[in-house]
């Protein structure tokens, strides 16, 4: 398969970038999105050019750092998969291929197609998390947790932080990521004590760094490489509201 | 230099709560006084930063990922292990110490697997408390799964995801020491140097990945929880950028390095297809537990496996352990199925796979059953060989996963560098020659949660500091050396990729020093690695600078040292004339194909002493001894 790609090249965060068109020769159609790019980088070494930056790290679709605007869609084509785990197969022989960074405010590019996600780490820091400090837990079997309930807290817990949902977002909204982590603790007897706060402290550091609101497009959905469910956003509108004036 | 392991005294069940009661405390008010570097964020190193830092330390914590949640960790899939026996099947903190001094044939140090055993129930309350959802039965308590290499279910779960929600759930308590400034967190920075000072370790060079600037972090003590080095091998299931450079570094300042050629090749890994392929993905050995493995009974045998009738299978698996059947260990799987395909009945289009079956379990319970239990997995496999393995059976085939070595630590797991430790992956201590399934996990939170706290508190209230700023004369030296490197790789401007050249070790690696090793393989290794060696100097191609994000520097950086690594696992290797876990010589082995140890002459962990002069190391020996689990001829008949 042979394909021409614009690529969005830029140097750093403050140098202005624009599309760049290069050509993927002789593409097999069982190669993933990055090994097709790494094939291109082959070609830009191999003429001392300085190479495409991307993202990537575990190729198997768990670590989050892979993360492109393929033809306009958040990781490509598919569903519920990321850039990484993407076949070339999806793709039409001979066709244009335009590969962009994540677009959102709150990612700020750091080269090419890096962006700077850490905005995602403050909202974890806000809140995400039980206050349970090393050794001061009880015996695990102590605290039962409904079948049901254990498995959608899984469903949220699935989440791998890639940003895909504020990228694809038209208001650029991180909602399904921040309800996936609201909601997996909403579901758990352990997440109770702190239930009010943390959904009030991580709407607040969302807010802060420059996100938008969720205007139920349910583009988010869609473009989730988990398939996670805006069913979580209603949750944690409902923990927010709970949180507000109950 | 003599090895002092510092296993304490009395018996084995004592010896963690009597070291515990015996070794210095810093008070309350003092440990804020004390700084710690922690390099790494995956499990061992995100538990060790967030418990210190809870402790009361000043911990600085960096990665090179831009957040703590991307280590190789996450990519865990299938549980952890711990004996709390909630199956009511005998199982006890023993029965799991045997298992895993056993798996790991004989030649772990037993006081370090009790007390990793003895740990990991609590490991297990801490996550579920941190909200991490493992699997449940519909009463609402903890569910389990068997796991190879035991006969018990003590393995906890999340789905396939087991890494990932422990790693988030150590993360979430390293965040919240972030929030309350306890933690100093920087991302995309690359520890490239370890700086000694008066001895002890004293600080870290790190690279800021994003603008290219070295910056140096000066403490009391550092910790590196910095993962593997199988990425040696080219191809593996590793993340790529999983490196072996923080530890080699430390290691050619003096860190004893601890049975370097003991490496994991995972069982039940899709098999390659191409050279262009980046890498080799994992399927969970949990799959073993209700697949069955197999290959045509006729040599060359290329129908359809729907074809292929009952009669005319090989169960081999089954065949020759009918007592562990399909959940062997990892090293005694791997080895059949590279024996299987080496003589011929190997499957797919290279010859190199073997079918793991779930057409029984599928009659039996269901495709609803499978699906919930391995849905992800099956869909993993379906996108990157787009065959649908609820239909035909998957092939698989082993690859590079783990590595048992690592530096040398003693029971403190301190390094032979006074105020350096090492932890999770990094450090050779608890797996022997073989790592069990469920135990990577284990070892990673058990040293970061319930280890390392204590230890690394001795060593602080007993040494004496000077006062370290990071303008000293060694940090400087250290930034100079590495700079010359960098402008060095940037300079030679030759014809491969860096990805060209680390292949071919790859395959030096996998043809010589992987599944199975003999003395003249390995010998022809240790002529062609210093060649590609100059090669790499000579003929690389880095495009660049230096001053910005550069990912062809980062991996020219790090396969410089894969160079040097893989030079000691051949040595190593050579030096090991037995065979022991995932280490098989084929010069001993028994008739039927197992392992032959020679316990009178290896009955020790190899640590080899960098000298300096090009690739020159000293072995040094230390002894093991068994006063608890008798050695024996692993048996899994």
């Amino acid at each position: 398969m042979n394909f021409t790609l614009k690529i969005w090249r830029q140097q750093n965060r403050t140098s202005k970038g624009k599309f760049i068109e290069y050509q993927a020769i002789n593409i097999s159609p069982d190669m993933s999105f990055l090994e097709m790019l790494d094939a291109v980088n082959r070609d830009l070494t191999k003429k001392s050019e300085d190479n495409i930056a991307f993202d990537h790290d575990c190729r198997e679709g768990i670590c989050g750092s892979c993360g492109l605007f393929i033809n306009g869609r958040a990781h490509g084509p598919q569903r519920g998969v990321t850039t990484c785990e993407l076949r070339m197969r999806h793709f039409v022989d001979g066709t244009t291929i335009t590969v962009e960074p994540w677009r959102s405010r709150a990612f700020p590019v750091i080269k090419d197609l890096v962006v700077d996600r850490t905005a995602f780490e403050r909202i974890i820091q806000a809140g995400g998390y039980v206050s349970v400090d090393t050794g001061s837990a009880p015996e695990a079997s102590s605290i039962p947790v409904p079948k049901a309930n254990a498995d959608e807290a899984m469903d949220a817990a699935a989440c791998i932080g890639c940003g895909a949902c504020a990228a694809a977002c038209k208001n650029s909204s991180p909602m399904l990521f921040l309800s996936a982590k609201v909601s997996q603790f909403a579901l758990l007897p352990q997440g109770n004590a702190e239930r009010r706060i943390r959904v009030q402290q991580m709407v607040k550091q969302m807010d802060e760094d420059g996100f938008g609101l969720c205007s139920n497009t349910y583009a988010c959905e869609v473009e989730c490489p988990k398939k996670i469910s805006v069913v979580h956003i209603a949750r944690m509108n409902r923990e927010f509201l709970r949180a507000k004036f109950l | 230099m003599a090895l002092n392991s510092k296993i304490p005294e009395g018996p084995i069940q004592q010896k963690w709560d009597n070291h515990k009661f015996n070794m210095k405390l810093v008070n309350a008010a003092n440990k804020r006084k004390y700084s710690v570097i922690v390099v790494g964020t995956g499990l061992a190193g995100a538990s060790a930063a967030a418990s210190l830092a809870e402790l009361g330390y000043n911990v600085i914590s960096m990665c090179y990922h831009e957040s703590p949640r991307r280590a190789h960790s996450i990519a865990a899939q299938g549980g952890i292990n711990a004996p709390k026996n909630y199956k009511n099947d005998g199982d006890s903190i023993w029965r799991l110490f045997y298992d895993t001094v056993k798996g790991g044939d004989y030649r772990a140090r037993e006081a370090n697997v009790y007390r990793l055993a003895q740990v990991s129930g609590n490991i297990i309350d801490q996550c579920v408390a941190q909200g991490v959802p493992f699997g449940r039965e519909y009463g609402g308590l903890l569910d389990n799964r068997s796991f190879g290499g035991a006969q018990v279910s003590r393995t906890f779960y999340a789905r396939g995801q087991t890494g990932q929600q422990l790693l988030l759930g150590a993360y979430s308590a390293l965040s919240r020491q972030i929030k309350k400034g306890s933690v100093k967190f920087f991302g995309r920075r690359e520890m490239l140097d370890l700086v000694l000072i008066d001895g002890q370790a004293r600080g870290v060079v790190a690279r800021n990945l994003e603008t290219g600037t070295l910056e140096s972090f000066a403490a009391d003590a550092v910790i590196l929880a910095t993962g593997g080095y199988g990425n040696v091998f080219y191809l593996a299931t590793l993340a790529k950028y999983s490196n072996g450079t923080a530890i080699w570094k430390a290691h050619k300042k003096g860190a004893f390095f601890g049975n370097p050629c003991f490496t994991q090749i995972h069982p039940t890994c899709i098999p390659l297809s191409s050279d262009y392929q980046s890498k080799l993905t994992l399927m969970s050995e949990s799959l073993r537990n209700d697949g069955r493995i197999w290959v045509p009974k006729k040599q060359g045998d290329k129908r359809n496996p729907k074809d292929i009738p009952e009669e005319e299978r090989d169960y081999y698996l089954e065949r020759m352990y009918p007592s562990f059947g399909n959940l062997v260990p990892r090293d005694v799987a791997s080895r059949r199925a590279k024996e299987m395909c080496d003589k011929g009945f190997g499957v797919g289009s290279t010859g190199l796979a073997v079918y793991l079956d779930f057409a029984d379990t599928i009659k039996r319970n269901g495709k609803e059953w499978v699906e919930e239990k391995y849905g992800n997995l099956f869909d993993m496999y379906h996108e990157i060989t787009a065959e649908n393995a609820y239909e035909t059976p998957m092939r698989i085939y082993p690859a590079v996963h783990y590595t048992m070595g690592g530096l040398w630590v003693d029971y403190n797991l301190m390094t032979t560098i006074p105020g350096l430790y090492t932890i999770g992956e990094a450090n050779f201590s608890d797996h022997g020659a073989n790592r069990l399934g469920a135990s990577a996990l284990m070892q990673g939170l058990a040293d970061g949660y319930f280890i390392i706290p204590y230890t690394i508190g001795d060593y602080l209230a007993s040494a004496k500091f000077t006062k370290v700023k990071t303008d000293d004369a060694m940090f400087k030296e250290s930034e100079k050396n590495i700079n010359a490197n960098i402008n060095k790789l940037l300079s030679i401007k030759g014809k491969q990729t860096v990805d060209e050249i680390h292949k071919k070790l790859g395959k030096v690696m996998y043809d010589y020093c992987g599944m199975a090793r003999n003395l003249a393989g390995l010998k022809k290794a240790l002529e062609i690695i210093p060649q590609l060696r100059k090669e790499f100097y000579e003929d690389v191609m880095v495009p660049g600078s230096a001053d910005n994000f550069n990912p062809e520097l980062e991996k020219a950086l790090r396969a410089a040292d894969y160079f040097e690594i893989a030079e000691l696992m051949v040595t190593d290797a050579i030096h090991r004339e037995e065979s022991c876990g995932g280490h098989l010589r084929e010069e001993y082995q028994t008739e039927d194909g197992e392992a032959k140890r020679n316990d009178d002459k290896f009955s020790y962990v190899s640590a080899w002493e960098y000298k300096g002069n090009g690739m020159n190391w000293e072995l040094h020996k230390e002894p093991l001894t068994f006063e608890n689990v008798k050695q024996a001829t692993r048996s899994y008949k």
